[in-house]
């Protein structure tokens, strides 16, 4: 019987070396610090000025829209919101799902909804159309 | 440790309102009808009561993610680490008071 060999310490391990482990650690802090002052705009904007939550309606939508910056304000959340949020759940997958295939499948449901959730919020802010109803009453569409 | 428990919780709650959260505004593709219908839910004041816990919940991790941040990057962090933990709650109350105060008035008081 042969004893079970351990490497010597500070031996390079076989794996291939791949720095995403470190990336996405430094991810998490940048994306942070950039959601905590979106996320906080977005929240202050929305429900902390003029009427608050009883203001919000399509037209409130079409109005922020109707300006690029909130545009790309919504889009960098989107973006930045998923990923860190698919990041953090994928620590908390490898945390407590003991079982390989356990993992497996809740990683694979989990990339696929990001995916999905991702598209439909980028398609939308880019397709987004204020005169989607024929009849609407709203300033931009009675031009036309 | 109650606050790495803490960020872990908040962290999986923002990330599943997230998602509904991008699904009802995807309404506003649909029609403005369905969009209005959509945010209606969230003047309910149960849902109003909701969206306090879920602004404590986005408040408390982000407060917590800087003092993490604070942690593992400024040199002195990991020795201050308990007096930031009251630093977050301390600025977790200072922001949660006027917010609560607002969006409760704004819920359950007047407004259509």
């Amino acid at each position: 019987m042969t004893a079970p060999t351990m490497a010597a310490p500070r031996t390079k391990s076989n794996r291939t070396s791949s720095n995403f482990e470190l990336n996405s650690w430094l991810f998490m802090r940048g994306s942070g610090v950039l959601l905590l002052v979106l996320v906080f705009g977005h929240l202050f904007v929305n429900l902390m000025l003029g009427e608050g939550i009883h203001a919000i309606d399509f037209a409130f939508v079409a109005g922020k829209w109707a300006n690029p910056f909130w545009q790309v304000w919504d889009l960098a959340m989107l973006w930045l919101a998923l990923l860190h949020g698919t990041n953090g759940l994928r620590t908390i997958i490898n945390d407590y799902a003991t079982k390989p295939n356990t993992a497996f499948v809740l990683k694979t449901l989990l990339y696929f909804s990001t995916f999905v959730v991702l598209v439909l919020g980028t398609l939308v802010i880019f397709t987004f159309d204020p005169c989607i109803d024929p009849s609407s009453t709203l300033d931009v569409c009675q031009t036309q | 440790m109650w606050s790495w428990v803490a960020h872990r919780i908040t962290g999986v709650m923002l990330f599943f309102f997230l998602f509904a959260h991008v699904i009802d505004t995807a309404m506003v593709r649909v029609s403005p009808e369905a969009y209005n219908t959509a945010v209606e839910t969230y003047k309910n004041p149960i849902v109003g009561l909701m969206e306090v816990g879920l602004v404590a919940a986005f408040l408390f991790h982000g407060l917590n993610g800087v003092r993490v941040i604070l942690v593992d990057f400024w040199s002195k962090g990991p020795r201050v680490q308990k007096q930031m933990t009251w630093g977050v709650l301390v600025v977790w109350v200072v922001l949660m008071v006027p917010f609560a105060i607002r969006h409760l008035a704004n819920v359950f008081g007047g407004g259509s």
